[in-house]
């Protein structure tokens, strides 16, 4: 566990954190470093914001773990309860829409008829050139 | 994230329910995003359960605790519905629609004391509901009982072309039959569902309604659902990553929340879903997102899609074997107070409180929670009914005959009744709707 405790705490350390992360308990096997984090935050776009989210994220996978306690040898994955029938699909008709002016109306930056974004082509700037975690 | 949001249409359930002439009395407070289990975690705040102000509540706190003071032990109403419950069970609408994809509307209906019912997965459209795991929402009824659920659904069950989900069967609205004998009925009792968390409150009530249905002529088993135990965990993994997936619409762009940030798009929307979403939803988008990552995809959703499979099967064998009905408890104990259910974090409360409820989402099985007595605190306890697929209305009778044999308490609040007192003359009287 001390291992974890001493990279949580260099979290507040620009940068430099792989070697910390590599010491990890191998119980815990690491999973949650910087870089997990650092690529977790990309994908989602929603970022953790403290410590105890990563705690959180630590322990929801351990909850998750215990799934591999079970025998799913020639089992077929699930992807709905419907999957014995046939999906409706309708005809390809027009049958409403031109509501343009109430769709725009839902937005906060609109010009004419288009949603107004920012530019597209800038990444979010990676882990060491953001503040440390803040707390909510 | 939808603060301010006015919708552009309405939902389908919600039309049908105008176009047959309800009124829309308002919309109901819940947990974020329908991710919780007790209603704490909305932006406008807790939900607070009315059996917290009931006669039958304040009287065994004032026999219990004399000097404590009343305004501490408020409860929670459960969840995610809540706002739902605590509306129809304080008699403030006849019926209200609530979400239901782990047991968020049955949850809430047990602390309550209501009737929350969970539509078969298909019968219900969900276009207009804001989804959060595609293959398990349903929209989920909330009523004071068993005949005002049939009536709604009357109306809301059937195919909408708008919900490609909905199966096509043909629906004709339904009188639920009185059932005068219950001895051609097969009851199962999962032997999985008795945790050591079970309250033994709940415990007792649970084998005293087996022991009804028995000494009534019903055949009562005991039946097997081997993989009980890691149902929840199953639906921990596919909830947070169906999330995940869900929650990416919400970048601020088209509707809901935007902050100020015009930097970037990526930057624009990191910062508005840090601003629009609390702790739980960002958990559970992440949560989701670790799970779905390509090292991880395998070992974890796919394998959680498996067990799926294993947990709906278990299901089916069981119907399969002749029982009709399961019985089960709904929660592990009654309403708790507000101040102790927040002492512990969203996702172990909701693992908690889902635990009884999940299962039957993944296996997209009607469920219905019956109020079935009032605890030793003077608060409801719900025991939970399950139907074969699309068997809604035989569970709907089976769940009424059970309602007649139990005659659950009407809630007494004091400053409603000191205005109505004509209503309440009949105790017994349940439900203000039509009565045949």
């Amino acid at each position: 566990m001390w291992a974890r405790a001493v990279w949580l705490t260099s979290r507040g350390v620009l940068g430099g954190c792989q070697a910390f992360a590599t010491k990890a308990n191998p119980q815990e096997s690491g999973r949650i470093t910087a870089a997990v984090i650092e690529h977790l935050e990309r994908l989602a776009l929603v970022d953790f914001g403290s410590r105890e989210a990563v705690a959180r994220l630590e322990k929801a996978i351990a909850f998750a773990d215990r799934l591999r306690a079970v025998d799913t040898d020639g089992v077929e994955p699930m992807e709905s309860v419907l999957e014995d029938r046939c999906l409706y699909l309708r005809s390809d008709n027009v049958a409403e829409g031109n509501c343009a002016e109430e769709l725009l109306q839902n937005s906060h930056c609109v010009v004419e008829e288009y949603f107004v974004a920012p530019p597209g082509n800038i990444s979010l700037p990676k882990l060491d050139e953001k503040e440390p975690f803040l707390h909510s | 994230m939808l603060k301010g949001y006015i919708p552009p249409f309405n939902a389908t359930v919600v039309q049908k329910l105008l176009d047959q002439g309800a009124l829309l009395m308002g919309k109901t407070n819940l947990d974020e995003f329908a991710m919780g289990s007790g209603s704490t975690d909305g932006v406008f705040g807790p939900v607070k359960n009315p059996w917290s102000y009931s006669k039958q509540y304040r009287e065994k706190r004032r026999q219990k605790a004399q000097g404590e003071s009343e305004a501490a032990d408020c409860l929670i109403a459960g969840g995610s519905s809540g706002g739902s419950a605590a509306a129809v069970s304080a008699f403030t609408c006849f019926a209200a629609l609530g979400s239901d994809t782990g047991g968020s509307t049955r949850n809430p209906a047990a602390h309550c004391g209501l009737v929350g019912f969970k539509p078969s997965y298909g019968l219900v459209s969900r276009h207009g509901l804001i989804p959060l795991v595609n293959s398990m929402d349903v929209p989920g009824i909330l009523t004071r009982c068993v005949d005002d659920t049939a009536i709604v659904l009357g109306v809301l069950a059937g195919h909408d072309p708008k919900d490609s989900t909905t199966v096509q069967d043909p629906v004709k609205p339904f009188m639920l039959p009185s059932l005068t004998d219950v001895n051609k009925l097969c009851i199962g009792i999962p032997k999985e569902y008795l945790v050591p968390e079970l309250s033994s409150e709940v415990r007792s009530l649970w084998s005293k309604a087996a022991g009804l249905f028995e000494s009534a002529g019903a055949k009562v088993i005991e039946v097997s659902l081997p993989h009980t135990s890691y149902s929840i965990v199953c639906y921990h993994v596919l909830c947070t990553s169906e999330v995940a997936s869900n929650m990416a619409r919400f970048d601020g762009l088209e509707y809901g929340h935007r902050c100020d940030i015009n930097v970037s798009t990526e930057a624009m929307y990191a910062a508005t879903r840090r601003e629009g979403f609390n702790d739980v939803v960002r958990g559970r988008i992440l949560s989701g997102n670790f799970f779905l990552l390509k090292e991880n995809y395998e070992n974890y959703f796919v394998k959680a899609q498996k067990v799926r499979r294993l947990i709906a099967n278990d299901f089916v064998n069981i119907f399969n074997s002749g029982v009709d009905i399961l019985l089960t408890p709904t929660t592990l104990s009654e309403a708790v107070p507000y101040l102790e259910f927040i002492k512990e974090d969203n996702r172990t409360r909701s693992a908690q409180g889902d635990i009884f409820t999940q299962a039957v989402n993944m296996a997209g099985l009607p469920a219905v929670s019956m109020p079935a007595a009032l605890s030793h605190q003077g608060l409801p306890i719900g025991l939970q009914f399950i139907g074969r697929a699309f068997c809604d209305q035989k569970l709907l009778t089976v769940a009424k005959w059970f309602e007649k044999q139990v005659q659950f308490p009407v809630i007494q609040l004091p400053e409603l009744m000191d205005g109505c007192s004509s209503v309440f003359e009949n105790e017994k009287l349940a439900s203000v709707s039509l009565k045949h």
